[in-house]
Order: C-alpha cells, then sequence, then structure tokens
C-alpha cells in the first residue's frame, strides 16, 4: 500500500439545488478529510424577517427555496398559528395537506426522475436520458405537472404559491375544481406504482448505514404538513416547540452554513427513509402493497435506495391526494381571522427532503422579533458526510472518476437543496 | 445542433430555473432545438463558452459573483436577467436597509467566514443586460415566449402595462374596490392576475411597470386605512430595490 494522497472532489455538484462542491481527501487507505463544501451565498432570510410583519412570514420564506416553497409556507404558517393559539377547521387542514402533496409529487417525480436516475442509467441528465428513452422523461414531466396541477388548483401557482395565509387560505376551491383533477391523479398513481417497479430495477452498490432516523409525529396519520412531536427510532421524542432547545448551533468554515447532529450520537437522518422507516405502519395499503411488491423491508438502510422509498411516496402522495379530494367539502369561510398576540413558538412540517422546522417570536403589534430557520438539508449535511466516509472507506478501490460518480450520487440519494443553505443549522439535539 | 444556451445561478432560491424545468409540455421541444451548455440544476455535461444565450438567475451579493457576471457577459451573445432576484436584488436585498455585518452575526456564529457584499444588486448594475423577464417567480409564458423569440431572431413580447389589465382580461371583479389594497395598478403584468382571482390584493411580486403612479395608489392604501409602516413593507418586498418602489418606500420610511 501506498502512501499516495489521492483526492476525489467535485468543485461544482449537478443536479442538486444551490450551490455545492465535494472533496475527499484520503491518504493511502486512511480516509484524511471528507468535506461537502457550500458556497451557497447567504441571503440572510432571519436577520431581514425581523421587523416584519407575522402574516408576511409565509411568501417571504417561500422565497428561501423555490422547489419545496409549500414546506416553508406551510411552517410558518404552524409556527404563526400556534403563537396566536388559532386552530383552523379541518377542511382547512385538508387543503393544506393536499397542496402538499401536490408538492411532494413534483418534487418526488423530478429527483427520481431528472436529478437521481441519470446517475443509475449512467447519463450526465435527463435530457440525454430523453434521447434514448424519451417516454421515460415523458412519465416525469406529466407526473411532475400533475403534482404542480395540484398547486396550482389549491395554491394559485407551483412555485411561491399565493393563495395560502396564517389563518387559512385566501380563497377555497370548489369540489367540482378538485374532482376535475380526478382523472389525472388516478393516471398518477398508476404510474407511481410502476415508478417503484422500475426503480427497483435499477443496480444499487451494496451499502448500508446504522441510521438514527427522524422525522414529525402526526398523531396517527403520514407526516406530511405538520406534526406536533419530533421522534426518531432512538428515543427522542420531544415537543416540537423543544427542537431548538435542544438544537446548539455550529458554522463550520468550509460551508456557508450551520449544520445538525445529535449530541449524545453524532448525525442524524430526516427525510424519505426516516418517514418511510418511523411510519411504515400508516402508509396506505397501495403504497404498502407496493413497497411489498418489490421486497422493499421496513426498514431501509441502504441510501441509494432512497430512490425506491421516494417512489413509494410519491404512490403514497397521489392515494393521498385522491383521498382528500374525495372527502372534501368546501368550507363555508376559506380562513378564519388571526389577530397577533406577543409569544414564540416553532412550527415544523415534511418537506420533500425531510423536517423543517421554523421558529417566530413576535410583538403584541404582529412585528416579528426573531426567526430562526433550520431545513431539512442542514440536518442532513452530517449524516451526508458520514455516509461518504463510509462509502469511500468501503469502495476505495474504485478508480477516481467511478468513485467521484459514485460519491456525488451518494450525496444526490439526500436529494439535497442547497438553496436552503444559507441556514443550515449545526444542531445538536440532546435527550429531553 | 441549434444555438447554446446556458443557465447561470447567483444568489436566488432555484424557483426561477425551475421554471424552465416547469415548461413540462414545451421542454421536450426547446431542447431538441437547442444546445444545453451550461445547466447544473438538470445536468452534469458542460459546453465550454462562448455561449449564443444566457439566462441568469439571482443577484449579486459576493465579490465572487461581481467578477462572474462580467464573465458571462463577455462570452455570452445574449444575456437574459430572470426573475426579481435578478431584474432587482431580490428579497435579499432587504440587507440594502441594513447593516449586512450585523445581519451576519445575527445568523452565523462566524461571520467572518462569510464572504458577503454589503448589496444584493441586479445585473443591471454590473453589465449590460439584454432583456428582463421580472417576477417572483418568472411566468413560464415569457419564458418560453423569450426563448422561442430568440430561436427565431425576433423581439419577444415582454407587457409593460398593469396587473390591472389581466385582471380586466379575465374579468376578475377589482380586489380593490371591493376594500383590499392592492398593488396592481402599479405592477407590470405577466403572472395572469392570480392574486386577485383568488380574492388577494396583488403584492408586487412582479415589480414595477413601466411609469407606475405609486403616489397616487399609496394615497388611496393610506385612505383605506393602510398605515405608514403598512405602505413601506407593501414596497420593501421582493422588487423592494427597483428604483420606483425603492422611492415609494422611502417616502414612507420615516
Ligand atoms: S426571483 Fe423569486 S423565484 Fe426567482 S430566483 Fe429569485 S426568489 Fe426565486
Ligand atoms: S397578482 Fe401581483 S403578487 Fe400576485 S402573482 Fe401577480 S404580480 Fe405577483
Amino acid at each position: 500500500m501506498t502512501d499516495e494522497t489521492r483526492t476525489i472532489k467535485t468543485d461544482y455538484l449537478a443536479r442538486v439545488e444551490g450551490e455545492g462542491g465535494m472533496l475527499i481527501r484520503l491518504k493511502g487507505n486512511e480516509i484524511e478529510e471528507v468535506k461537502l463544501n457550500i458556497f451557497e451565498p447567504p441571503r440572510f432570510f432571519e436577520a431581514f424577517l425581523r421587523g416584519r410583519y407575522f402574516t408576511e412570514a409565509p411568501d417571504i420564506t417561500a422565497r428561501i427555496c423555490g422547489i419545496c416553497p409549500v414546506a416553508y409556507q406551510t411552517a410558518a404558517i404552524n409556527s404563526m398559528e400556534s403563537i396566536c393559539g388559532v386552530t383552523v377547521e379541518p377542511q382547512i387542514k385538508a387543503l393544506r395537506r393536499l397542496l402538499y402533496c401536490g408538492e411532494w409529487i413534483e418534487s418526488h417525480a423530478l429527483h427520481i426522475y431528472m436529478l437521481h436516475a441519470p446517475d443509475f442509467l449512467g447519463y450526465p441528465s435527463a435530457i440525454e436520458i430523453a434521447k434514448d428513452a424519451p417516454e421515460v422523461v415523458e412519465t416525469a414531466l406529466r407526473l411532475k405537472k400533475i403534482g404542480n396541477h395540484i398547486m396550482t388548483v389549491v395554491g394559485g401557482r407551483e412555485i411561491h404559491p399565493i393563495n395560502v395565509k396564517v389563518g387559512g387560505f385566501y380563497k377555497a376551491p370548489s369540489k367540482a375544481e378538485l374532482e376535475a383533477m380526478v382523472p389525472d391523479l388516478e393516471w398518477a398513481l398508476e404510474t407511481s406504482l410502476e415508478t417503484v417497479k422500475w426503480a427497483n430495477t435499477l443496480d444499487f452498490p451494496d451499502f448500508e448505514m446504522d441510521y438514527e432516523f427522524a422525522a414529525l409525529d402526526a398523531a396517527g396519520v403520514y407526516p406530511i404538513e405538520g406534526g406536533e412531536r419530533f421522534v426518531s427510532n432512538r428515543g427522542l421524542d420531544i415537543p416540537i416547540d423543544e427542537f431548538y432547545e435542544h438544537v446548539v448551533e455550529e458554522h463550520v468554515k468550509h460551508a456557508n452554513a450551520l449544520q445538525g447532529h445529535l449530541k449524545e450520537r453524532g448525525s442524524f437522518l430526516v427525510g424519505p427513509l426516516a418517514r418511510y422507516a418511523l411510519w411504515y405502519d400508516l402508509l396506505s395499503d397501495e403504497a404498502r402493497g407496493a413497497a411489498e411488491g418489490v421486497g422493499l423491508p421496513k426498514v431501509v438502510k441502504n441510501p441509494f435506495k432512497s430512490i425506491l422509498v421516494r417512489s413509494v411516496e410519491l404512490v403514497e402522495a397521489c392515494v393521498e391526494a385522491l383521498r382528500l379530494i374525495r372527502e372534501y367539502e368546501q368550507p363555508a369561510e376559506s380562513s378564519i381571522e388571526v389577530k397577533p398576540k406577543a409569544g414564540a413558538a416553532c412550527g415544523a412540517s415534511e418537506a420533500p427532503r425531510g423536517t423543517l422546522c421554523h421558529r417566530y417570536e413576535i410583538d403584541d403589534e404582529g412585528i416579528i422579533l426573531d426567526a430562526t430557520i433550520t431545513p431539512p438539508t442542514a440536518q442532513n449535511q452530517p449524516q451526508i458526510e458520514a455516509d461518504l466516509r463510509g462509502f469511500v472507506g468501503q469502495f476505495m478501490d474504485l478508480s477516481n472518476e467511478e468513485l467521484t460518480l459514485r460519491c456525488e450520487q451518494a450525496i444526490r440519494n439526500y436529494d439535497p437543496c442547497i438553496s436552503c443553505a444559507t441556514h443550515f443549522l449545526t444542531l445538536e439535539i440532546e435527550r429531553g | 445542433m441549434g444555438p447554446t444556451i446556458a443557465v447561470w445561478k447567483f444568489s436566488s432560491c432555484d424557483g426561477c430555473q425551475l421554471t424552465l424545468l416547469d415548461c413540462e409540455d414545451e421542454l421536450l421541444g426547446i431542447l431538441g432545438r437547442v444546445q444545453i451548455a451550461y445547466f447544473p440544476e438538470a445536468t452534469r455535461a458542460e459546453i465550454e463558452g462562448p455561449w449564443d444565450l444566457s439566462l441568469v438567475e439571482g443577484s449579486v451579493t459576493t465579490p465572487e459573483e461581481a467578477e462572474r457576471i462580467k464573465e458571462i457577459r463577455e462570452k455570452s451573445g445574449l444575456v437574459v436577467a430572470i426573475g426579481a432576484c435578478a431584474t432587482a436584488g431580490g428579497i435579499q436585498a432587504l440587507r440594502n436597509w441594513a447593516d449586512v455585518k450585523e445581519y451576519a452575526s445575527t445568523v452565523y456564529a462566524h461571520p467572518e467566514y462569510l464572504e458577503t457584499l454589503a448589496t444584493s444588486t441586479p445585473h443591471s448594475d454590473h453589465i449590460a443586460v439584454d432583456l428582463e423577464l421580472q417576477g417572483c417567480p418568472i411566468s413560464k409564458v415569457q419564458l418560453v415566449d423569450a426563448l422561442l423569440a430568440v430561436l427565431a431572431g425576433r423581439r419577444p413580447n415582454v407587457p409593460t402595462d398593469a396587473v390591472c389589465t389581466e385582471c380586466k382580461r379575465r374579468q376578475t371583479p377589482c380586489v380593490q374596490v371591493l376594500g383590499t389594497p392592492c398593488l396592481g395598478p402599479v405592477t407590470q403584468a405577466g403572472c395572469g392576475a392570480i392574486c386577485p382571482a383568488f380574492a388577494r390584493g396583488c403584492y408586487g411580486c412582479f415589480g414595477p411597470k413601466e411609469t407606475p403612479n405609486t403616489v397616487s395608489l399609496a394615497k388611496r392604501w393610506s385612505e383605506m386605512g393602510a398605515s405608514e409602516d403598512t405602505l413601506l413593507r407593501a414596497f420593501r418586498t421582493f422588487n423592494g430595490y427597483k428604483p420606483a418602489f425603492r422611492e415609494e418606500s422611502a417616502r414612507h420610511d420615516g
């Protein structure tokens, strides 16, 4: 064995949202350094939210991320409604969940087929896949479009929806408007079931990690648009309001971002793998059936198989959207009035990539005094680095080129959203 | 092979470049007629410059970005700035009224690790831009039209009138007449007047239209009961640094 230094490096990661790079340094068989570099410039949302009016938070924070604006809007709304002590009626909650299903369908379809699949199929992008297998990309685009269409009907538009607000919606859609989407959604459901089967034909490296999985607990339903507790498979179980009591931030030099880990045990994972492992039993019959059909276990520890789990969640989002439409009754009032009340609270939701937590403090006049936002990729960043370490340790014999590709793929397993990076917190979560 | 197109990201949320991928019906058709030279959100492949067309998303907030846009200008036939960030500095331009050092220490433990400029500015403050598409995010229709215009060598159709015209076209009753303050009269058309169609006042995400009468609109809002603070905040959002809105917000910054 030589002591030669070997560097595996990608300056600008493609097919992720935002700007990041990767650097791995090996000396002989020793891994000297693993870094996920974040050079997305900071945009200082938490700073300029101070002094804004509390009802502005959903529209302003939506602009943190164009890929998952509904996640931001919803977490902000959950936090503000909690501070002001209001609860919206079930049909409003149902509409929020439906809107969110649209975002899951759009985001998951985009990631599965256009961002992640090229790694498995050996293409630089979906554009080249389209030349050889146009039907794959056409399927992806149609699925994406159906997700986007839900966001347009319920939210007014797909990127930065305009119809959501603290207290409900500006205008509630009619039942007929929602029902018009049913045929498309039925197609989407069939197609997602096929997607699970297709994803199962891909080649997965033989690699597993022993994860601490964390996600919201939504009291008996698969967590999407909210949840009162944040839990893990290793005993973490805290009310969402205590999120930051267990969190210590750290700012590392290689990232314009702050990162997250559990104080006692190091990194943890949020996102599809975690939701699936924790809440498998709450999935619909169709989604569980799809998982069983391809022999997917109840806990998936191979991060490369996140594409399969994301496909199962795609099924779930379609089933949920159809159910919500079936059960929907247009509420008499599309929103309730929310008067500001001095106080502070956390609000969270399950972004396609994992738990997103916001915390605000407002005064009697409704002016925001303080804001903290922790996106899923912030929480996952140390875990991504841990995966890279584990992977490189196991697959050191690969050529540099192959190892670089596989490491990039290992990062894309997380569907990382570096645009949110402006507030990567390094979290340390303590046992309560 | 068709013209080469590069898609660049500066400080932004990625929403405007995602708009391109959201053109589900047109995307494969357009991709068949152009060569994507650089679009890291979608592909690992790269073609070196010069490029026929550069689409530029995001604002300039770091020294590196200020340099990069100049290089892109030199190597691009046409530069099209897409979105409120690229054409007005975006929501992150709120720093332009604050002390960025204080901002950095609010969010980060080690502000000294960051390289950031005191301001967030549009590309037109740094280079000559050939076309600006406003909006947070931009409109798909305008984006597709701009791309087709480039392919056909014609001028793109970018409206310069107000959101109000779009309300009239889709026969949405005026929300302001019904008592909801609306920025539609001073905001550039392009979104299809979505907010009023959802019983909401426009909040100006497409930025100022040509020669907007913000003074008279602000007066109307005051008469409807809006406070000076409300007016300040209303004009100082996603396009707050665009001159017409910047000047109006200054009038309410007491
Ligand atoms: S203009 Fe708005 S949608 Fe476009 S990149 Fe900027 S924040 Fe995102
Ligand atoms: S109505 Fe105004 S705020 Fe609403 S989407 Fe259109 S331009 Fe943006």
